[in-house]
């Protein structure tokens, strides 16, 4: 097991994030490529689980668009990641917050953390 | 070809430099020692032989081990031929990592995973027969007809049915090289290589 983390460690890659966790209201500055033009989507949600190890490791962030929910998993080494940014901190009492799919507005809202 | 002994450390996935992320296997490689050189003259073909993965002194036998100490090397557990490398080698020279190159082309040969007595649906990848409403109840993954009635009267040799499948040798070609970590022995190919984790690999240039 040492031995792939080795060969992990040599491809490390992506941005430096903020310390963020499930509940926590995100941004995140993804790079899209259209032909040789490189423009910037900003995704802006609840992120709802972080899964994975090493290089696998990956979160969800949810968000409501048009009345349509949406979901969008970034690999936390995506080299198309530009950036992240942490809007509000939610205070969650589970990891994977997958009750928020079957729930819609008021009820939808998570509580915000306050140190 | 000139090549390595290795081990199958396990698969991992990274991230290339246009941004895909590939699927790849983590070898550890060599260093392998050579234990043998083979000439026209005294074998009748031309061939090195190399060595790799230390064993305990007490459990290897004494001609083993009158064959390794000839070489100057530790008892070893895995042994193998190989042929035409760039520079000549010499009797106990170390061959590591190194001899292959980022993004070249190499072919591995393992022994594939064991499956035990499998049916013809996973061994051949037969469709089975039919569906599995109108009337039918026990032909999902049968094998169908396995020929002819009265002539031949037989089977023919060779029919594909049903047997102990995997454990054989097989040999993938055309890995790409993602990346050579000279400092651990590993490299790291493209795709997927037979075997189970901890398992020798042979990896040819």
């Amino acid at each position: 097991m040492d031995l792939i983390k080795v060969a992990e460690a040599a491809f490390e890659g992506g941005v430096e994030m903020p310390d963020f966790g499930p509940g926590d209201n995100i941004a995140v500055s993804y790079k899209i490529k259209e032909g040789n033009k490189e423009r910037i989507q900003v995704f802006k949600g609840v992120v709802i689980q972080i899964k994975g190890q090493g290089n696998n490791k990956r979160f969800t962030v949810r968000k409501i668009s048009n009345n349509v929910g949406v979901e969008r998993i970034f690999p936390f080494n995506s080299p198309f990641i530009e950036k992240v940014e942490l809007l509000r901190q939610g205070k969650v009492r589970r990891a994977k917050l997958f009750y928020l799919r079957g729930l819609t507005g008021k009820k939808a809202r998570i509580k915000e953390k306050r140190s | 070809m000139p090549g390595l002994i290795g081990k199958k450390i396990g698969m991992t996935s990274v991230f290339s430099a246009d941004g895909k992320n590939v699927p790849c296997t983590v070898i550890e490689a060599g260093p392998c020692v050579v234990t043998q050189v083979k000439t026209v003259e005294t074998d009748g073909y031309e061939a090195v032989q190399l060595a790799f993965d230390d064993k305990k002194e007490k459990s290897t036998t004494q001609p083993e081990a009158g064959h390794f100490k000839k070489a100057g090397s530790a008892p070893k557990r895995k042994v193998v031929e190989f042929h035409e490398f760039e520079n000549e080698l010499k009797l106990g020279e170390e061959v590591d990592v190194k001899l292959f190159e980022e993004n070249a082309f190499v072919d591995i040969t393992g022994i594939s995973k064991g499956k035990g007595f499998q049916g013809v649906v996973k061994r051949y990848n037969f469709r089975g027969v039919g569906d599995a409403t109108h009337g039918q109840h026990n032909r999902l993954r049968a094998p169908g007809s396995i020929g002819a009635a009265s002539y031949p009267a037989r089977v023919f040799k060779g029919m594909r049915m049903a047997g102990r499948t995997g454990g054989d040798r097989v040999k993938v070609e055309n890995l790409k090289v993602i990346k050579v970590i000279p400092e651990n022995n590993l490299i790291l190919v493209k795709g997927s290589v037979p075997g189970a984790k901890g398992s020798y690999l042979i990896i040819e240039k």
